[in-house]
């Protein structure tokens, strides 16, 4: 941890990776996310709470434009988001995204889906490509599952490959989107272990989750959000011991006390 | 000619038909507006007035004679082809479609995620899927399209129909060659529906 401590909220604005400047979007009358002012440094561990509805899917989601928004900016790597098309393409290789239901391709084996983006946006040489995605699919732990299809997996498995495909264009960042929201309890743990790993590795991660553990162990920040604002910024043992909003204090007693 | 129709225009069909359904799906608002349009206004005209069209409107006024205009047997078959095409395609963008909306939208989500480009995402992840959850759609409208060969009749081409109607002129078994030539289309589509039954079964992309 020592290695990623220096990127914590203080960090110099040079090492910014991701900036939000107040973000706004609506879904209809929804205001789901308001002047969202958030920046991530590079190596930082962010990890997003909140209550259902809070906004948090959403934001992790307009960092690499799969949700548009109505006003504000993002920029990663210092570089602006662009419109859809050529250049949002090549943005969205260098920021590795990991879905709830993990949306493995589903008409592709393990191995294909880990080679697929090296060989078709990267132009990798196919080789080289079996040769990583092997790699990457034995550093999540599902080496031997590699010729299967997404659907013969259990959940874990599933969502293990699925960030291994994400690891295999080399992004910039990752993001995390309720990664174990829509697993068995018993394979939390296994795919938790995999971003434990990553974070200390020194991966930049976004992580929208609902585990208060992962939260207390891997992350540099925790960032609390709530009908669509950021109500809280903190360290995680000063959030989880001591928050300061009220809103935070009420979230944190209906998760923590039973 | 039955045959040969069938063949180049279920092929004919199914790359337009596909082109059109990507177009429908597509984030060019003008080529949504075309094959929608497209799709609206050939489904809804019967197949023997385009068939027709070609013949007397394209060939005749238009002087549409698809590089045969001296050989008035080549221009047909290929006016009917036209016609065939362009009319079926209709029927196949939409059973395409609806393939499409069969594949959830995560998968087009995660395709962009690592950064392929829309027609990337629709080539190598949705249509895939789309066509294994089609087959059988797809069968119902091939075997449409080998019956609606034998429209072709109505410009003259040989086929099946032109060629039972010259023979019942000429023989006395009017109910006896009825019967050869529906046998003969049953033994060209039941196979057909059978094959791509079992065929969409087995490429059924599990989830």
């Amino acid at each position: 941890m020592t290695k990623v401590s220096v990127a914590k909220e203080d960090a110099v604005p040079t090492g910014e990776l991701v900036v939000l400047k107040s973000v706004n979007k609506h879904f209809g009358a929804l205001h789901v996310l308001q002047d969202i002012d958030l920046s991530i440094a590079r190596g930082e561990v962010v990890v997003v709470i909140g209550p259902s509805g809070s906004g948090k899917s959403t934001l992790c989601r307009t960092i690499n434009r799969l949700e548009t928004i109505d006003s504000g900016a993002i920029a990663i790597d210092g570089k602006p988001l662009p419109q859809e098309g050529r250049e949002l393409a090549r943005l969205r290789a260098d920021v590795g995204m990991v879905f709830q239901s993990f949306n493995l391709f589903a008409h592709k084996t393990v191995l294909e889906n880990v080679m697929l983006g090296q060989v078709k946006v990267r132009k990798a040489d196919k080789k080289q490509a079996e040769e990583k995605a092997r790699a990457l699919l034995d550093r999540v732990g599902v080496a031997t599952q590699a010729d299967k299809y997404p659907a013969q997996l259990s959940g874990g498995q599933q969502q293990r490959v699925a960030i291994a495909r994400a690891l295999a264009m080399d992004p910039k960042v990752m993001l995390f989107d309720e990664p174990t929201s829509a697993l068995d309890p018993e394979m939390i743990n296994e795919v938790l272990e995999v971003m434990q790993q990553l974070a200390r590795d020194g991966m930049t991660m976004i992580v929208v989750t609902h585990e208060m553990g992962f939260a207390r162990s891997a992350a540099n920040r925790v960032v609390f959000m709530a009908d669509g604002r950021i109500v809280e910024e903190a360290v995680p043992d000063q959030f989880f011991s001591n928050p300061r909003s009220d809103r935070a204090k009420d979230f944190l007693s209906k998760i923590l006390h039973h | 000619m039955t045959v040969k129709l069938t063949v180049i225009s279920a092929l004919g069909s199914l790359v337009w038909g596909t082109l059109l359904a990507g177009m429908r799906v597509s984030p060019v608002p003008l080529m949504r507006g075309f094959a929608t349009f497209y799709v609206n206004t050939v489904r809804n005209i019967p197949l023997t007035v385009i068939i027709v069209f070609t013949s007397l409107g394209l060939a005749d006024i238009f002087g549409v004679t698809m590089g045969a205009s001296d050989d008035f047997k080549v221009q047909g078959f290929r006016l009917a082809l036209l016609g065939l095409i362009a009319y079926h395609a209709a029927f196949v963008c939409e059973a395409v479609r609806s393939g499409i909306n069969t594949v959830p939208v995560g998968q087009a989500e995660a395709a962009r995620a690592i950064g392929l480009s829309f027609s990337q995402v629709l080539r190598i992840i949705i249509l895939p899927q789309a066509f294994r959850a089609v087959i059988t759609p797809l069968a119902n409208v091939l075997i449409a399209l080998t019956k609606n060969t034998t429209v072709a009749a109505a410009i003259g081409v040989a086929e099946a129909a032109a060629l039972m109607k010259s023979m019942i002129e000429n023989e006395a078994q009017t109910v006896a060659i009825g019967a050869v030539f529906a046998f003969g289309f049953v033994v060209l589509t039941l196979p057909t529906g059978l094959f791509l039954g079992w065929l969409g079964k087995r490429m059924a992309v599990k989830r």
